[in-house]
């Protein structure tokens, strides 16, 4: 009895989650505000969701395939985002109107993407200004 | 039969948060913001499998879950390279 409860807290913690970083990514103003709010809530919501799988059919074999899963999600979800919002800063996809500081500007040597810790003046155009980041105000 | 009913819950609101991001995946601005949204809709759909495999009490569905997973992380990479490359 105490186990279905488990597994009921854990599946709708872990849905709660997934349901919040739907919500970020179509709420949020630009892409890296929308992937600051997916990569983390959706990984911990999917990982609520299949230890609640693990606690539901409570075999070893299942326990460590989760185990398996989860501890993969948290390898590979980071990577992948620092990997598209790189990509994404350098294709010139635009910042937020209200961001505040944009530390990487003029960092990024344009020519072989390496970052440099004194200014590159060459890389000043890499961070268009636009509208684009509010799409959604309608 | 409450764990089927938390179950049936749960799997409308993952549908909803799937329309959330299917929305998302149309109309974003750029292609950065469509990859997100994709590999938001697999880590959504690894969810809906977990979910769905408490609601049937079938195990086996899992593996999918693996699969999904891996296959994800592999296309995201591909498309951070291409767009890294295509500038």
């Amino acid at each position: 009895m105490a186990r279905e409860v488990l597994v009921d807290v854990l599946m709708v913690g872990g849905a709660v989650f997934m349901f919040l970083a739907s919500l970020g990514i179509l709420r949020m103003p630009d892409l890296y505000t929308r992937m600051s709010a997916t990569s983390k809530a959706a990984t911990l919501g999917s990982g609520l969701v299949m230890l609640a799988a693990a606690v539901y059919f409570n075999e070893f074999s299942i326990t460590v395939r989760v185990l398996a899963i989860i501890v993969f999600l948290l390898l590979t979800v980071p990577v992948a985002a620092h990997m598209i919002a790189r990509a994404a800063y350098f294709d010139g996809v635009p910042l937020w109107e209200g961001t505040v500081m944009d530390e990487l500007r003029g960092h990024y040597s344009r020519v072989d993407h390496r970052l440099e810790s004194e200014v590159v003046p060459s890389t000043e155009a890499v961070v268009p200004e636009g509208e684009e980041g509010d799409d959604f105000t309608a | 039969m409450s764990l089927t009913l938390v179950a049936l819950i749960i799997l409308s609101v993952l549908t909803a948060g799937m329309i959330f991001t299917f929305i998302r995946l149309l109309r974003g601005p750029s292609l950065p913001d469509r990859i997100v949204a994709l590999d938001l809709l697999v880590t959504l759909l690894i969810g809906v499998i977990a979910t769905y495999a408490i609601l049937n009490d079938q195990s086996a569905f899992l593996d999918v879950a693996i699969i999904l997973a891996l296959v994800s992380f592999l296309g995201t990479v591909a498309f951070a390279y291409y767009i890294e490359r295509r500038v």
